[in-house]
């Protein structure tokens, strides 16, 4: 254990675009990032790129149910991926599969991070008695597994889109409340801000103007994170069943309606949507364990 | 064995290449080191003085490099050694003491064990004899009440006791040369008084040679023989540090002594460098200190001065100022 | 004799101290609990005249950055007032005033690192109404350039600053809020030899041009002595002397300021033998643990009986105030 003589160098760059250029030194976040932003197009684009929409069925043929990967369906284009139960292109499917697991996945974790960080910051901001015991209810709740929360939320507001995303939220807004806290209390020692105090400048005007922005990185970094989670955590609420209703199939519900034909050696319904929903939790993750490594002073050369 | 140096380094270049581009902390540093002679490094931060004692005992990490020069210790290269054989060398002959004890000491580890391990480790003093040479060192660095120090966990101890207690294991195995960064900077006056005092002693009983590394003029006037003044990654000036500290030649030196409140009458303006250290990314062409210099001339600032010597006071400068 | 623009009257600091988990077990069960505090700062009266530059010197952990943060407003006494004109610089908990500013030691965590320069320098003057909207910008430019830097330095970040010049935006900060007194804590001991001067110069030019009133926080004995005309020596939460700068730095009374003098190495720049270092002896007691009477009298050459049952008053001595029974024989050290 020896501290490390590394020169301290006064560089006229930005924080974003310095940000942005050690980013770039990661290959792997790199093309992560790439992948993410190549799924986003697709599933945004989905309506333009897919051949078919899995919604309109008028155009499902049950002769094409069940076809293997590179049939060429009664439509006249090939299936690369196959088709599932109903005659449908699983290329299709999964376009607009990955369309709703990201809109569950970002408005989750849109949420969870505005709430969570609303929470964490007004209880680093009372401190005492009052943050404190809003902490340990944060802590408690830390406690319960997130999916165990989730399942039994689900299942209670029953299913649909906005019941989704509120047991998804209450499941892990917890998270950003815990890093919000440690952020912005340990913020809260810093001499700018015994600095603003002396000037003296309001409380609501220190947290809002000083605490908040200087707190909030770490805090971005678990919302990353936490939007990946939220979308294998729907996933898997789908797949249970008690997640979204078979009429908006998520990348979930696609597994769970292939699931009873992979015993059958019809794999590909199942396995292509899980593939897809591997890389993208996969991508997302790295992206955000950069952005993390980045921003975390005690990783940094 | 006589005129071989304890220490000899020679045209020692470390570099880091960052993303913002190569920076030559250390950039051509040459000095050598005999037995019982204490080296002051001076520099103010970013002059690459820390650099320079991490280096000699290859302590840089990646992306840093020593890229060139050399490290004789009693003749033998350092530069290149295995890694192996130099983490032996470093708790056997070439000791660190750093300016925060906690570099050194273990925080889970009483006293007494930590510098039972550290005389273990180099097998040459056996077991009824270690904690006589630790109770004996920590007396000559006078550390009150040792036998009860050697039972305490580091935390339990002062600031100033932790930093005699970290000198005291890098002394542990009679090392011939120690390179202390800093040791004393962290500390009250009072404190550092103490150990300045107690280091002054035992270098004069023991023979070792130090490396002196220090922001304050002041401090490395009352501890060391020479003085070596760092600036943009070179030394600039060195020789006996009473004679420098008296008589620059360079006008750097001239101006950190220039700097002291001492130098002036109470409420009378001081006389600052102008300007600041540059950025080790954009080394003034030619003389490095040109930029900030009253004397530069047109000389200055295309041709970088080569080393120049009178009477052991070396210094780097076209345009010196008068010898005493 | 006018009356000073800031008066410390009684002015006592404790932060409690948890007691251990045992102790707490023992006092569940009605054992009774020793009152564990740390006493920063005990029963300190000062009074700074308008105009007029006071260091407050002392090792770490003698209590002068919780004074100088109790003197700006920032921290509460436990007991005793502090009043800036005769009025209270905080009310119920909070700070009012903005006639007291103040430069933190660190200027790499004293600026918000999210905020532009000039945002940091038009905040507070804006949010009190000292400067309005239209006039912020030229307002800014005139402080910058009052504390040497470019006006075009507005727009950029602290990052982009060297800690020198980082100084000096904090010291702009101060004094965009046209404060009467500007306490400094250890404002140029995170600089380096040559920067230091700089800064030091800055605030010679400062108060002459300003009649800035300072309480000048610094471990410096040097420093301070160029910078202030009085000079209080803190030693355990107590000032232990207070005097003209000259006396205190040439003919100290209390042996604790001739020992902290004497610790101080000087430039030696003779041949012969470096003039021996003298240390004061013992240890620092733990500030849990203050010694009964006289703070410093377990460490004190001079220290007899009477200093162990009798805390010693602040008295006036010639020119000096020290609280020191055997001051008259300090002489002899």
């Amino acid at each position: 254990m020896t501290p490390e003589a590394v020169p301290q160098v006064t560089t006229h760059e930005t924080p974003l675009r310095r940000f942005a250029g050690e980013f770039r030194e990661n290959r792997v976040a790199l093309a992560a990032l790439a992948v993410v932003a190549g799924i986003v197009l697709l599933a945004v684009l989905a309506p333009l790129v897919a051949p078919q929409d899995p919604y309109d069925l008028a155009a499902l043929s049950l002769r094409d149910a069940r076809r293997p990967p590179g049939f060429v369906g009664s439509g006249g284009y090939t299936h690369w991926l196959g088709t599932d139960a109903q005659g449908r292109d699983l290329v299709s499917a999964m376009l607009y599969g990955l369309r709703i697991s990201l809109e569950m996945g970002l408005l989750a974790g849109g949420l969870a991070l505005a709430i969570g960080t609303a929470a964490g910051v007004t209880a680093a901001a009372l401190g005492g008695r009052i943050g404190g015991a809003m902490m340990r209810l944060v802590d408690l709740q830390l406690s319960f597994p997130a999916i165990l929360l989730a399942f039994v939320l689900s299942a209670v507001l029953g299913q649909g889109k906005l019941q989704l995303v509120a047991a998804l939220v209450a499941a892990q807004y917890a998270y950003v409340a815990r890093t919000a806290h440690g952020a912005a209390a340990a913020e809260r020692h810093k001499d700018y801000v015994a600095a603003a105090l002396s000037t003296p400048l309001s409380g609501a005007r220190v947290l809002w103007r000083h605490i908040l922005p200087n707190a909030l990185p770490p805090v971005i970094v678990v919302a990353s994170v936490q939007v990946a989670s939220a979308i294998s955590l729907e996933a898997t609420l789908s797949f249970l069943g008690v997640g979204l209703p078979p009429t908006e199939p998520s990348l979930g519900t696609l597994i769970a309606n292939g699931f009873q034909y992979m015993l059958s050696g019809r794999y590909w319904i199942s396995v292509f949507p899980g593939l897809a929903l591997v890389v993208l939790v996969t991508a997302v993750n790295i992206v955000g364990d950069q952005i993390r490594d980045q921003l975390n002073p005690r990783l940094r050369r | 064995m006589t005129d071989e140096p304890t220490l000899a380094v020679a045209d020692l270049r470390t570099h880091f290449s960052t993303r913002a581009g190569l920076v030559r902390a250390v950039d051509g540093v040459s000095f050598t080191l005999g037995r019982g002679e204490v080296l002051g490094l001076v520099g103010e931060s970013g002059s690459g003085k820390s650099i320079t004692g991490f280096s000699i005992l290859g302590l840089v990490d990646p992306p840093g490099r020593i890229v060139g020069g050399s490290v004789r210790y009693q003749g033998r290269e350092l530069v290149g050694l295995a890694p192996r054989d130099l983490r032996t060398l470093r708790g056997r002959e070439v000791a660190m003491v750093f300016q925060d004890p906690m570099a050194t000491l273990n925080p889970m580890l009483t006293v007494g064990r930590q510098m039972d391990l550290v005389l273990a480790a180099h097998g040459r003093v056996r077991g009824p004899e270690r904690r006589a040479r630790c109770l004996d060192l920590m007396t000559r660095l006078g550390i009150p009440a040792p036998e009860s120090r050697l039972a305490a966990y580091p935390h339990e101890l002062s600031g100033g006791l932790r930093q005699r207690v970290a000198i005291a294991v890098a002394l542990l195995n009679r090392p011939s040369v120690v390179i202390a960064d800093e040791p004393t900077t962290a500390l009250d006056v009072s404190i550092q008084a103490q150990i300045l005092r107690e280091m002054i002693g035992l270098v004069r009983e023991t023979g070792v040679a130090m490396v002196w590394i220090s922001h304050d003029l002041a401090v490395v006037s009352s501890i060391a023989q020479r003085v070596a003044v760092m600036y943009a990654g070179r030394i600039v000036e060195d020789g006996p540090v009473r004679t420098v500290l008296r008589a620059p030649r360079h006008p750097y030196t001239r101006g950190l002594l220039d700097s002291l409140p001492a130098r002036a009458r109470p409420g009378e303006p001081l006389a600052p460098i102008p300007g600041t250290t540059p950025s080790l990314l954009a080394r003034p062409e030619g003389c490095a200190f040109h930029p900030r210099c009253a004397r530069a001339t047109e000389l200055c600032r295309t041709l970088d001065p080569e080393r120049r010597e009178s009477d052991g006071h070396g210094f780097r400068c076209h345009h010196p100022l008068e010898a005493a | 004799m006018t009356p000073p623009l800031l008066a410390l009257q009684g002015v006592t600091k404790r932060f409690p101290v948890p007691a251990p988990l045992l102790a707490r077990l023992g006092a569940a069960l009605g054992r009774p609990v020793p009152d564990r505090a740390v006493h920063a700062v005990e029963a300190v009266d000062l009074a700074v005249a308008r105009g007029e530059a006071l260091g407050l010197v002392g090792e770490s952990g003698c209590g002068k950055s919780t004074l100088g943060r109790i003197a700006a407003g920032i921290a509460t006494p436990t007991r005793g007032a502090v009043l800036l004109d005769g009025e209270p610089v905080r009310v119920a908990g909070r700070k009012r005033t903005t006639r007291v500013q103040m430069v933190f030691q660190d200027p790499y965590a004293s600026l918000d690192p999210r905020m532009r320069v000039g945002e940091t320098l038009a905040e507070g003057p804006l949010a009190h109404g000292l400067t309005r909207a239209s006039e912020a910008r030229a307002t800014i430019a005139d402080w910058l350039t009052r504390v040497g830097l470019d006006p075009a330095a507005a727009d950029r970040f602290p990052h982009q600053f060297s800690g020198g010049q980082r100084q000096r935006v904090a010291i702009a900060r101060a004094l965009a809020m046209r404060p009467d007194l500007l306490v400094c804590d250890e404002p140029v001991a995170s600089l380096d030899v040559s920067i230091q001067a700089q800064i030091v110069n800055l605030f010679l030019d400062l108060r002459r041009e300003l009649g800035l009133t300072m309480v000048f926080i610094s471990h410096d004995l040097g420093v301070v002595r160029h910078l202030c005309d009085r000079i209080a020596i803190m030693y355990l939460g107590r000032i232990v002397e207070i005097g003209p700068a000259a006396e205190i730095a040439t003919a100290a009374r209390h042996p604790y300021t001739r020992a902290l003098l004497a610790s101080v190495p000087r430039l030696v720049t003779e041949e012969g033998d470096a003039p021996v270092l003298e240390p004061i002896r013992g240890e620092l007691p733990s500030p849990l643990d203050r010694p009964e009477g006289c703070p410093y009298r377990t460490r004190c050459p001079l220290a007899v009986p009477r200093c162990r049952t009798e805390p010693p008053r602040l008295r006036a001595l010639g020119p000096v105030e020290v609280a020191c029974h055997r001051a008259e024989e300090v002489e002899g050290l």
